[in-house]
């Protein structure tokens, strides 16, 4: 791999429940001081804990480059309006959202529904794949130059730019098109957890950013080359995919924080990864030795970037925005 | 003396139907998130209430194919509301939400998590329109008639309230269990209770299980009975349905949806009302209007021509996702009446019957009418819907929110901090 090839960093700011916006105001904006790709919020219905979506939509206004990835969950929820919600948070942050794909698989969140009974992680997965499918649709089932505002003809858009996705899934159907016209990235960032089967098996046809584990470079290096492998059978060019691997982290110290910027070092080098994704043990002390401690290490040795050249967040991840698929069948017809 | 009754004000998101004027050069985005800050911002100067933001679940039809003369798309509405939080400080934030496609352990906790992130400025438009075309947009799918729709509804409610009553006050989840005919939940709650409690609820809807459901469960209703005989009885009707529910008249508030249009003279006023008329209904809107009502393709009428003399047809399937037209022929019969004796064109006649301005005048005239209502038990306050995205409030807070202050009728300051306190209701009862 080419020593120009950025180094992407991300990390998750989710711990004990907060129910105050200042709390997570504050961490986005101090993974912002160190000019981090995205952050996530993780998100379930079975421990406490606030809308992840509705958190980080509040933190938008309040932040200017930062991504902003929360867990969506694909079980108990709408398609159609899951897909609404992650785009118009991509709307009020103005191209910087993702979602990071989950299931829910346990017998207690069944519970909280009454609606389906508890169901294997694989089975829900692959629901989960539909639902990334469909979502895409609907996104791109407004063109981007639908509203045209025409007064000779009175039309407020073309509607020969919109378009049905009726999709016909194993436990939903969707027939469209959006409520929500197409977000300004296109498609919001889709981030998916690959360490179980099933969900690897979602990210290499649905993922932008998955997330790996594994515990050294080595092994973390064949994981991306076995999902890079896997997304070009599915038709994709494996450099549209950025694979990050998942860091524990726990700094108590300074030196800790350099000594984290000499582990992310040799990940880097050894092409182990395109970037790593930080889980903070305790995130406000974490964070804070990430930010002021690693980072400025890492943009010493030229390899982080010091500022934000870009507004989106994949301008960000280096990811083009998506050709609308509804967009090229028209122009092929 | 007592103190004179004080007007609440809220502020309507321009919506997708022909009242938003798009052709006007001042109209901006219907879906950048400025437009919504900027409206948002302007009805906080206006210490207005609440912020409101409506919703359809499909995009409108019309002889099969999308509407496409109206103002097209919006975001979805709790996720624009948690930014606008962080642009606002005590501005009420209203989503309306469906209870029939929606479901309660998920939605309760989206309001509570609203509720939370904007120090108790929630609120929740509760509608209940279902019909099997919205329905191809949701795993539930179908349709519920309207008993169906508003016994749902109401559980709904009480369920949502379960879940926000479930937290103990030292802030501990205790487990939920609720079984009924139409949810079944089980568990704890993931969020503490939140700054008001329960987000405040309205309802828009206006059969007689609407007004039952709003009477038992609501607080506030979102009315479209916007003139001052009709406010009357449909006020009356209301508050007397209370204290049947063991509730006081001053816990439910009515606040019609009205539109307003000021001038400098009475005369500029309706000039400049009869010009945004003519915005609303353009020659292909006005045929529309009428294919609506007659439920037959007249795309060969001329709109500036006669009625047509055909019939409606009233088994039509022809308009979908708006409510339906109860009664064509007599809509038809009137029409033809109307335009016979004013000698009107299809557009003239559609514009004299499907536009209406609710209160048109200098900006003292619109006080004194405003506050009219209010004080002889028209309406509690207004849910104002502004032709223009995203100015439409500027001359109404600008002009007239300082004559009603002047005369006592409407706060100077936010006295409190949630929507609760700004709408006078009292804090809910905890139940254990
Ligand atoms: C003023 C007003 C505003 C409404 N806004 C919405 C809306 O934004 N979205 C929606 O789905 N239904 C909306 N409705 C529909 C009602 O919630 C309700 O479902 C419909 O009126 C049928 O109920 P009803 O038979 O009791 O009138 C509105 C109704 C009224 C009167």
């Amino acid at each position: 791999m080419s020593a120009t090839r950025p180094l992407h960093l991300s990390a998750e700011i989710g711990g004990p429940a907060h129910y105050d916006a200042a709390h997570y105001v504050s961490l986005a904006r101090l993974a912002e001081r160190g000019t981090l790709d995205f952050v996530t919020l993780s998100d379930t219905f079975a421990r406490p804990g606030p809308d992840a979506l509705a958190v980080l939509s509040r933190v938008a206004p309040a932040t200017e480059r930062i991504g902003l990835v929360p867990t969506v969950t694909t079980t108990h929820t709408e398609p159609f309006h899951v897909s609404a919600a992650v785009a118009t948070l991509d709307w009020v942050s103005r191209g910087r959202a993702g979602w990071a794909v989950d299931v829910s698989t346990t017998e207690a969140e069944a519970l909280l529904f009454g609606r389906r009974p508890a169901a294997p992680g694989d089975e829900l997965w692959h629901e989960a794949r539909e639902v990334a499918d469909v979502a895409a649709k609907l996104w791109d089932s407004w063109e981007d130059d639908a509203e045209i505002r025409d007064t000779s003809t009175g039309r407020f858009i073309d509607r020969d730019k919109l378009h049905y996705v009726d999709f016909e899934g194993r436990t939903f159907s969707v027939r469209g098109p959006s409520i929500v016209p197409r977000p300004p990235q296109g498609h919001p960032v889709t981030v998916i957890d690959a360490t179980s089967g099933a969900a690897r098996a979602a990210a290499v046809r649905h993922a932008d950013v998955a997330l790996v584990r594994a515990d050294d470079p080595t092994t973390a290096r064949a994981v991306r080359e076995e999902i890079r492998d896997r997304a070009r059978a599915h038709g994709r060019d494996p450099d549209r995919l950025r694979v990050l691997a998942v860091l524990p982290v726990e700094l108590h110290t300074t030196a800790d924080a350099v000594g984290l910027a000499g582990l992310i070092g040799e990940w880097y080098e050894e092409g182990a990864a395109d970037g790593l994704h930080l889980l903070p043990t305790d995130v406000e002390r974490d964070l804070g030795f990430v930010v002021d401690g690693t980072v400025p290490l890492l943009q010493h040795r030229g390899l982080l970037r010091r500022f934000y050249p870009g507004a989106t967040l994949r301008e960000h991840l280096g990811l083009a925005r998506p050709v609308n698929q509804y967009a090229l069948a028209g122009e092929g017809s | 003396m007592t103190e004179k009754k004080q007007i609440h004000l809220a502020a309507h998101f321009p919506g997708v139907n022909s009242t938003t004027v798009w052709t006007d050069p001042r109209s901006r985005s219907q879906i950048d998130f400025s437009s919504f800050e900027q409206l948002a911002r302007t009805a906080e100067r206006g210490k207005f209430d609440f912020f409101f933001l409506a919703e359809g679940l499909r995009l409108r039809e019309h002889k099969g194919l999308i509407h496409d003369l109206d103002v097209v798309g919006r975001p979805e509405s709790i996720t624009v509301l948690n930014a606008l939080a962080a642009v606002t400080e005590r501005l009420g934030l209203a989503a309306t939400v469906n209870a029939t496609f929606n479901e309660p352990y998920e939605l309760a906790r989206r309001l509570a998590t609203l509720d939370h992130l904007s120090g108790g400025r929630a609120a929740w438009n509760v509608v209940t329109s279902s019909d099997a075309f919205t329905g191809e947009n949701f795993r539930r799918g179908g349709y519920l008639d309207r008993a169906d729709r508003y016994t749902r509804a109401a559980e709904f409610v009480d369920t949502a309230r379960e879940l926000w009553d479930s937290w103990t006050p030292d802030g501990a989840p205790r487990p939920v269990s609720h079984d009924g005919r139409h949810f079944s939940v089980r568990g704890e709650f993931t969020v503490p209770r939140s700054p008001q409690g329960h987000p405040v609820v309205i309802q828009a809807g206006d059969s007689d299980e609407g007004r039952e459901f709003a009477a038992a469960s609501a607080d506030v209703i979102f009315t479209r009975h916007g003139t001052l005989e009709a406010g009357r009885v449909f006020y009356a009707d209301v508050k007397a349905r209370l204290a049947a529910y063991g509730r006081e008249p001053s816990d439910l508030k009515i606040m019609p949806g009205v539109t307003f249009v000021l001038g400098d003279t009475a005369a500029d006023a309706q000039e400049r009302a009869a010009e945004i008329r003519r915005q609303q209904v353009s020659p292909q809107n006005a045929i529309l209007a009428l294919e609506q009502i007659w439920g037959r393709d007249l795309s060969a009428y001329d709109p500036d021509g006669p009625l047509p003399d055909i019939d409606p047809d009233p088994e039509s399937e022809l308009v979908q996702g708006r409510v339906k037209i109860a009664d064509p022929f007599a809509i038809a019969a009137k029409w033809r009446a109307l335009a016979e004796a004013k000698g009107l064109s299809i557009r003239q006649t559609v514009i004299e019957t499907t536009t209406r301005q609710s209160f048109v005048g200098t900006p003292q005239a619109v006080a004194d009418e405003l506050d009219e209502f209010v004080q002889t038990g028209a309406a509690d306050g207004f849910i104002l819907v502004p032709h223009l995205t995203p100015g439409g409030l500027d001359e109404f807070v600008d002009q007239v929110v300082p004559l009603l202050q002047e005369r006592g009728a409407f706060r100077t300051e936010y006295t409190g901090t949630t929507l609760r306190s700004h709408l006078g209701l009292a804090e809910p009862v905890w139940k254990g």
